[in-house]
């Protein structure tokens, strides 16, 4: 993970960190602290804690995003207090609808200038964002709201799991990792497990990323904490529920980043601070799919 | 709260009302905490063969516990499909296959436009700054028909919004399908005092129903316009002891949004 960040995330790159609440890349998100990276443009549908470390640790100058809150929870104090206050710095923000954001992945992704769709009409949406703009069809003459495509310099997605080539595999939700791995320039992707390649090859549905697109394949089990991983560990509630208490004092949110991220070296010292018992309790009972056959055509 | 023990709550009453808003064989947007209680009750009730759809990118949904968030992994497991959020928008909403959709907000306007992006006027400086769009602009576009779920207070039924991140009837009459809107607009907002509804003609909302222990003067003194009661207005249909056995015993055992 250190030496992925270390290669591929650059002081003021515009940053996409994609899993909607599952498998969301918190470990490298914390990396890239503890690197002290800076001026970064930091771009997810719903920034949630992970976004709200980044902005308290000083990482980024602007958040591009779709919806800003801790789920179920409440709100992203240490973002509130740079939006509303401007404290500790200035944060530029730039948002859309989660549709909206999704069409400027899938733009660039396809390698289009925009993309269209029914989106904004009636809202102060494109008042307060000029990357809102409306296009005729040229077939029916109807107006369209319309996105520009948004290319990242970096994506990082984390998933199940990939083989060494970084084809890699994702099953639950598979939020917008797709399109933001073909939308980016370099794409790290972080896994429970690297599988050797026929585990993938024989199971060629399940691939969501392939390893064309891919600079870096990372394996850091648990690497999703404290969101969760299909199959693999459930969400840690309590966390998210911790989380509101510490943000809300930025002295308490500073003792956390010293603690779990600036003051480990890595993931696997993270995990022996969390615990094993944390660690049963969130290991989800199996619920196999069954084998599909794909048939051999030698 | 009303009542002692047996007599449902204020929650209680907007998830049954909620729940009378979905029929058998809808698709329906869910959200998270009271619509979704809302929808699981309707499940059992009166529409078995409703359709759940989360817009993390889940369709038909079979969740086994209490869904915390809406991308909660028991939502997963059980369902009838998983599919990129993308396509979730774009072939469910915008291609014209969701029938219902739930909303919250934390501003409501008289023609049900909705504010969940900022309290205050000044949008680079906000007094308070909100979650944001998230899916809402979307599914209060595209879906047939919309129901808001809030509670509700002067700071939230207010005059006029401080931002609108999402579309109602606009400024009411035709001017919703004028700017070519394809959904249905909204059809019934439900608070913890009364149901609402929207006139046929100016899109105006009118207060369909109160609830039990609630009163018309409070509603009024709740809402920052001069509101438009029903001529037929009468009280909210309350839950029955069986279904607040469902609700309190099965769907929401630990209150978590059943409390108040």
């Amino acid at each position: 993970m250190r030496d992925a960040v270390s290669r591929f995330v650059r002081d003021g790159d515009t940053v996409v960190l994609e899993g909607f609440t599952h498998l969301i890349p918190f470990a490298a998100g914390q990396e890239i602290i503890r690197q002290r990276r800076r001026d970064l443009a930091l771009v997810r549908l719903t920034p949630d804690l992970l976004m709200d470390q980044m902005v308290a640790a000083g990482t980024a100058r602007k958040l591009v995003f779709g919806w800003l809150g801790n789920p179920g929870v409440g709100s992203l104090h240490a973002v509130r207090r740079a939006v509303e206050r401007g404290y500790p710095g200035p944060l530029e923000i730039e948002e859309y609808s989660h549709f909206g954001l999704l069409c400027r992945y899938k733009a660039a992704a396809s390698g289009l200038p925009f993309f269209p769709l029914r989106g904004y009409r009636g809202t102060d949406l494109p008042r307060v964002n000029p990357h809102l703009k409306q296009v005729t069809c040229p077939f029916t003459g109807e107006t369209l709201d319309a996105v520009s495509a948004l290319h990242p310099d970096v994506a990082i997605v984390n998933a199940q799991r990939a083989d060494a080539h970084g084809n890699t595999q994702i099953w639950g939700l598979v939020g917008a990792q797709r399109e933001a791995a073909f939308a980016a320039r370099r794409v790290i992707v972080v896994v429970e497990e690297v599988v050797p390649e026929d585990v993938v090859r024989a199971d060629p549905n399940r691939t969501q990323i392939p390893s064309v697109v891919v600079d870096a394949v990372v394996e850091e089990p648990w690497s999703a904490h404290p969101s969760f991983v299909q199959g693999y560990y459930d969400r840690d509630n309590a966390a998210y529920l911790a989380w509101d208490r510490i943000t809300r004092d930025p002295a308490e949110l500073e003792r956390y980043l010293d603690e779990w991220v600036h003051g480990l070296p890595d993931r696997t010292a993270y995990l022996a601070r969390l615990g094993e018992a944390t660690r049963d309790r969130l290991r989800p009972g199996p619920r196999l799919a069954g084998p599909v056959d794909y048939g051999d055509y030698r | 709260m009303t009542g002692g023990p047996g007599a449902p709550t204020r929650a209680e009453i907007m998830v049954f009302a909620a729940s009378r808003e979905v029929r058998d064989g809808d698709c329906v947007f869910v959200g998270v905490g009271l619509p979704n209680l809302a929808v699981q009750l309707a499940l059992r009730l009166h529409a078995p063969r409703c359709h759940l759809i989360y817009e993390s990118g889940v369709f038909g949904a079979r969740p086994v516990r209490l869904p915390i968030s809406i991308g909660d992994p028991c939502l997963v497991s059980g369902a009838a499909q998983v599919l990129p959020m993308a396509e979730t928008f774009l072939y469910f909403l915008q291609g014209g296959r969701t029938d219902l959709g739930f909303l919250g907000a934390a501003q409501i306007d008289r023609y049900g436009n909705l504010n969940t992006t900022v309290v205050g006027r000044g949008y680079d400086h906000p007094k308070v700054r909100l979650p944001g769009a998230g899916g809402a602009p979307d599914i209060a576009l595209n879906a047939r028909r919309t129901v808001v779920i809030a509670r509700q207070d002067r700071r939230k039924f207010v005059e006029r919004l401080d931002f609108r991140t999402t579309v109602g009837w606009a400024e009411g009459g035709t001017s919703r399908e004028a700017m070519g809107a394809p959904g249905g607009g909204p059809t019934r907002v439900i608070t913890d005092l009364g149901v609402y509804g929207f006139d046929a003609e100016t899109r105006e909302m009118t207060l369909a129903s109160v609830h039990p222990g609630a009163t018309l003067e409070q509603v009024r003194e709740a809402t920052g316009w001069d509101l438009k009661v029903s001529s037929s207005l009468g009280a909210t249909e309350a839950p029955d002891q069986a279904m607040l056995r469902l609700l309190r015993e099965e769907l929401d055992p630990d209150r978590i949004y059943l409390k108040g």
